[in-house]
């Protein structure tokens, strides 16, 4: 379902197999336990860590797994109660994190992608898309707290969620939401490892860069049910580093 | 009238120009605080002020917080506090003055100095030298919450914010124009830098614009920020708050 391994200082999570990687309870939890894992290891390796999510196959993530959920409103919403936790994971996670966006990610795998710092897609293939309003399922608040946190300009958010717009790379680097665009899966994979590289380089403090991306999106970490701290937590901090 | 030679207040017209004299940092302790305070109440109180400039002497528009100074008291901690509610309450200040304000940034401006030149109405920038640097994230220090909120009103797009705090980017003024963070580059020296603020500043004087009513709007197009330091500066009395 996924792997995870260490490459120096950079963790590449694999979304392993050539299917849809659709969010299912199992995959979620699956990544959720490697997510851990990059969390307890980057305690005990210091500064300067970075994690990279990338998929095999045609598919970064087509979504929740919508087939098992069929028509039941209860398994549907219980997958998307299940998918708020790794999205707090990871705008929780002390490093900088990138999803080498290789194939389709689609919904709940678009809204992956976005939570993760920054994005690098391929741009032979694959296409960025919000179906909820093609399916007509509403968008669950958090998604949409995401969402606004991370697509900030008005018709980019626009296009992408009241119109399901289908972005390829390209166009999707022009509104703000890629930030680099590679020829195929091989290349995106390495172009994310290496800015993982460069941002693991600048030797930051896990915590303090934690701290400083839930400052820059307070209302996402709300949605999601992460607790900022306080001020008077953060001057503590302050005192504790000298 | 100088300021213990920390800022110096002159009248050009109608614009009021407050420069951070001498060739240092400019470091943001509570004295410089202070001064400064004391000045943009000055120009509060003028009948007639048109408009508010901010500039620097020096190869620094403003580095941030006086960090040395912080470390050398008893608690450091306090002394980080204390340079945090002052700088609160003269963002109040600015927010709630009766005239337009601009920053103009003649040199570096990092961490706090960034902040403050973001909490004018604009911004004019040196092309020549100088740069905006958020660097909280590579000084390990956290963001508190007025700060994020002042940072997220004012570079409101994702991705520029992104590369700013979260990746400590060190952006030119063609930079930060082309990312809509700054309004202007200035080419040529300090002296070009601020001609081109007065420039600027004087054409907001001639709209003749009723003072109050410029700060209403302004509180009002701003109101989360407003929110978080009304209560630091501005009209409410100054308050000593730890």
């Amino acid at each position: 379902m996924c792997t995870l391994e260490q490459r120096g200082r950079v963790f590449v999570l694999t979304l392993t197999g050539d299917d849809e990687h659709r969010l299912s309870h199992a995959l979620i939890a699956s990544i959720r336990s490697s997510v851990a894992s990059v969390a307890a290891a980057a305690a005990s390796a210091g500064p300067g860590t970075a994690l990279v999510t990338v998929g095999e196959g045609r598919f970064f993530s087509n979504g929740l797994d919508n087939i098992w959920a069929g028509t039941s409103r209860e398994r549907l919403q219980g997958l998307v109660d299940a998918l708020s936790p790794l999205a707090a994971d990871l705008f929780a996670l002390p490093m900088p994190t990138i999803a080498a966006i290789t194939g389709h990610a689609a919904a709940g795998g678009f809204l992956l992608a976005l939570c993760h710092d920054y994005r690098i897609m391929r741009g032979d293939r694959g296409v960025l898309y919000m179906s909820e309003v093609d399916i007509g399922l509403p968008l669950p608040p958090y998604f949409v707290s995401v969402l606004r946190s991370k697509i900030t300009a008005a018709n980019a958010l626009r296009d992408v969620t009241l119109r399901g717009r289908k972005l390829k790379a390209a166009e999707a680097k022009e509104m703000g939401i890629v930030d680099a665009v590679c020829p195929g899966p091989a290349e995106t994979a390495a172009e994310a490892i290496k800015l993982a590289e460069q941002l693991a380089a600048r030797k930051w403090d896990g915590n303090v860069y934690a701290s400083i991306r839930m400052s820059i999106f307070p209302e996402a970490c709300r949605s999601i049910g992460i607790v900022e701290e306080s001020d008077e937590e953060k001057r503590k901090h302050f005192a504790s580093r000298l | 009238m100088a300021t213990k030679d920390l800022c110096s207040v002159e009248k050009r017209g109608r614009v009021h120009l407050i420069t951070l004299t001498g060739a240092g940092e400019h470091r943001l302790n509570p004295t410089l605080l202070s001064a400064i305070r004391s000045a943009v109440a000055a120009v509060r109180a003028s009948p007639d002020a048109g408009a508010l400039f901010l500039a620097a002497e020096g190869k620094f528009f403003c580095n941030g917080y006086d960090l040395a100074w912080a470390r050398a008291g008893a608690s450091p901690a306090d002394r980080i506090a204390a340079m945090r509610a002052a700088l609160r309450g003269l963002v109040a200040d600015l927010l709630a003055l009766p005239a337009p304000t601009v920053a103009a940034v003649t040199g570096h401006a990092a961490a706090a100095g960034c902040g403050l030149a973001l909490a004018h109405d604009a911004v004019v920038m040196r092309a020549s030298r100088g740069f905006l640097y958020m660097g909280e994230v590579d000084a390990r220090i956290k963001i508190v919450d007025f700060f994020g909120e002042l940072i997220r009103q004012k570079v409101p797009d994702a991705v520029a914010r992104r590369d700013l705090v979260m990746k400590g980017e060190k952006m030119t003024a063609a930079e930060a124009v082309r990312r809509g963070i700054v309004d202007k580059a200035v080419d040529g020296g300090v002296g070009d830098v601020v001609d081109a603020a007065v420039a600027m500043a004087e054409g907001l004087a001639a709209r003749g614009w009723n003072g109050e009513t410029v700060a209403e709007i302004r509180k009002a197009a701003w109101p989360d920020l407003w929110r978080k330091v009304k209560d630091h500066g501005g009209e409410a009395p100054a308050r000593p708050r730890l």
